[in-house]
């Protein structure tokens, strides 16, 4: 039986490391996030904060070399998924935890066609019979909201549109019955208007099945639309996790608010001239700033930011940050 | 200055492309990606032209740019028809209508240095050389945020958001007076698209550049633009100034497409699958209306007739059949 809230995922102090040409990339630092039964958990932050590495760490499928997993622990159901076997890993990937990825054409065989990929999947996973596991693709098709899905099951991904074939890849991973689904930016190539048809299927479904999302994403609309809490992610480093709407009436971290404040649209109906932006650039993983890796563009710096990286602090029931400047000690209100 | 005036007029703008080749190269299938489109951008003003992918959006832009050759209609630059241009001619307009693309990387070459690339547009017009060309290089690239110390880098060393400041800069070197932005901040994060709208914003202030604005994001269109054109399918559906089309969008499409952006509005919860099924191939394009099989209003007229190009307000035009001619 379902626990909703409870926590599902539990992800502490992890780091992950690249070897490059240039230098070692500290590429996540110490990164700590729960994952509660039953959410949609947005996990935002621009390019190369590590978002995606995050959720490939959970199912441990960074490139290694030059990827690695320095420290930590990801603590799923009792077992650290970190220090378990491969052979355990793979009774996990797909059946407990599974991934859809951006381009879901890179996802599916070419030279296969849409039910044989399927089937695959699903036999890969349960004990059925060929006729039963066409039975289970046909019903998680049609789950999918996909027009004439028995015509589809013959097709060849190239013969799909992209949102068709992104409605495939949710079918297909939803179809083992995973506890948790890893989106890593499942919309982002699609067209605004199919991007909705997607996004309200993913929304529906995982409150059907009770399964919780991580759902990757550098668009705040997305996330303001579909998640309940929602992860903020800079350089590596998690920076703040609040509750949906907490985080965007009440953003806390100056790059949370930055971020917000960037989004065209948010100054108001009729918009000022111009949009606020955040000085700088995002730096370097090899060299990254000392203390808190958001100082060098911060308005709100102090001695301390630079010395000391700030841990995450509770500011109440369902928002954290980690900031010397916002402590829970705050007083002010929004920029 | 004489602002509002017009810098390109665009008049029934047709561009066929090839599907396959016939037997022998004999005229096989073609598709339509623009039809019968009609634009006018003005000194000082930013067209938007929003549209989903394969909508003809930035075909309508290589058109004008001349990198694609049209298949009928006229474009006018100052009251000069480009589509009708030769070579020779091109090449004294090309500087003066100039383009930025989506990808900054893959616009610009990286195997010259920052000098090189801004200062090309220079060398081969032959406007300028020498000693000059680095001067100009060097105030452009203060305009655009850059300085000094970037001349002699390679674009690799440079973030997103400085290429797109470079690829700005050499738009810019030639003073055109049109610029078409493609897409120019879909590749980049929030906090530096920001940072490249703003610059887009001042540089317009400044010089009284016409834009033509060409993306899918609703809601940087609304921040830039002046006046917004939508298309769907080859067609502008609806067009309109900018608070008159959000206050007033009246295709079912510009409806749709407004209500399924995404707001970074928690408290408001969308209804996002507004808009069924997937746009259509421009190679099968449906009879009546190219909307109909996704609209929700649609009526019998619809699947029979083109709706023609109606003006319902003074600043506003839209083809549709709920909007009918008087």
């Amino acid at each position: 039986m379902l626990d909703y809230g409870k926590t599902l995922l539990s992800i502490r102090d992890l780091s992950v490391r690249f070897a490059t040409y240039q230098g070692l990339a500290r590429v996540l630092e110490k990164v700590c996030l729960d994952i509660k039964s039953g959410e949609i958990l947005g996990l935002v932050g621009e390019t190369g904060c590590g978002k995606s590495v995050l959720a490939r760490s959970v199912l441990r499928i960074i490139p290694s070399p030059p990827g690695k997993i320095a420290a930590g622990t990801i603590s799923y159901q009792g077992e650290d998924l970190l220090q378990i076997s491969e052979t355990r890993m793979r009774q996990v990937r797909g059946n407990r935890i599974s991934m859809i990825f951006q381009e879901p054409m890179s996802s599916l065989n070419p030279v296969f066609s849409v039910g044989n990929q399927m089937r695959e999947v699903i036999r890969l996973h349960q004990q059925v019979s060929k006729k039963e596991a066409t039975r289970i693709a046909l019903d998680m098709l049609r789950q999918v909201q996909m027009p004439d899905p028995a015509a589809v099951l013959g097709k060849f991904p190239h013969e799909l549109s992209g949102g068709m074939r992104q409605r495939v890849m949710i079918a297909m991973e939803l179809s083992c019955g995973p506890d948790l689904l890893l989106a890593d930016e499942p919309t982002t190539a699609l067209d605004v208007t199919v991007q909705g048809q997607v996004l309200a299927i993913l929304r529906r479904l995982a409150g059907e099945k009770g399964v919780s999302v991580l759902f990757i994403t550098h668009d705040m609309g997305v996330v303001a639309q579909i998640c309940d809490r929602v992860a903020v992610m800079y350089a590596g480093q998690m920076v703040e996790v609040a509750e949906v709407k907490e985080l965007f009436s009440a953003p806390a971290h100056p790059y949370t608010r930055g971020l917000i404040s960037a989004i065209p649209g948010a100054e108001g109906e009729k918009g000022a001239e111009h949009l606020y932006s955040i000085p700088g650039v995002v730096p370097g993983l090899i060299d990254p700033p000392e203390g808190c890796r958001y100082h060098p563009r911060c308005e709100k710096k102090r001695a301390v930011c630079t010395e000391q990286t700030p841990v995450m602090v509770k500011l109440h029931a369902d928002h954290d940050v980690a900031c010397h400047c916002c402590g829970p000690s705050r007083e002010e209100g929004r920029p | 200055m004489n602002r509002g005036s017009p810098v390109i007029e665009v008049r029934d703008l047709i561009k066929n492309f090839a599907v396959s080749s016939g037997f022998f190269g004999r005229p096989g299938t073609f598709l339509r990606a623009v039809d019968r489109v009609s634009l006018l951008i003005r000194r000082g003003e930013t067209l938007g032209l929003v549209g989903e992918s394969g909508s003809g959006k930035s075909t309508v832009g290589n058109c004008i740019l001349r990198l694609l050759q049209p298949d009928g209609g006229q474009i006018f630059f100052r009251g000069r028809d480009l589509a009708a241009m030769n070579r020779r001619e091109l090449q004294t307009i090309r500087g003066r209508v100039q383009v930025v693309f989506q990808d900054p990387l893959s616009s610009l070459d990286p195997r010259m240095t920052i000098k090189r690339i801004v200062g090309y547009p220079l060398t081969v017009s032959k406007q300028v050389r020498g000693a000059e060309v680095e001067d100009r290089v060097l105030a452009m690239l203060r305009e655009v945020g850059l300085g000094k110390d970037h001349l002699h880098r390679y674009p690799h060393e440079f973030s997103g958001g400085q290429r797109q400041r470079i690829g700005m800069a050499r738009a810019l070197i030639t003073e055109p007076e049109c610029i078409m932005l493609d897409e120019p901040t879909s590749a980049l994060d929030v906090s530096v698209q920001a940072q490249i709208l703003n610059l887009i914003h001042d540089l317009q202030k400044r010089h009284g550049y016409a834009y033509l604005f060409i993306t899918h994001d609703l809601a940087v269109v609304r921040h830039i633009s002046h006046r917004i054109a939508v298309m769907y399918l080859g067609l502008i559906v609806e067009s309109a100034s900018k608070d008159t089309l959000f206050e007033n969008p009246c295709h079912p499409y510009t409806r749709a497409l407004m209500a399924s952006a995404p707001r970074p509005d928690p408290f408001n919860r969308q209804d996002l699958a507004v808009l069924p099924g997937d746009p259509p191939s421009p190679v099968h394009i449906p009879p009546g209306c190219r909307f109909h099989p996704r609209c929700s209003s649609v009526m019998d007229v619809c699947r029979l007739e083109a709706p023609p190009r109606v003006r319902i307000a003074a600043d506003h035009e839209v083809a549709c059949h709920l909007y009918p001619s008087t």
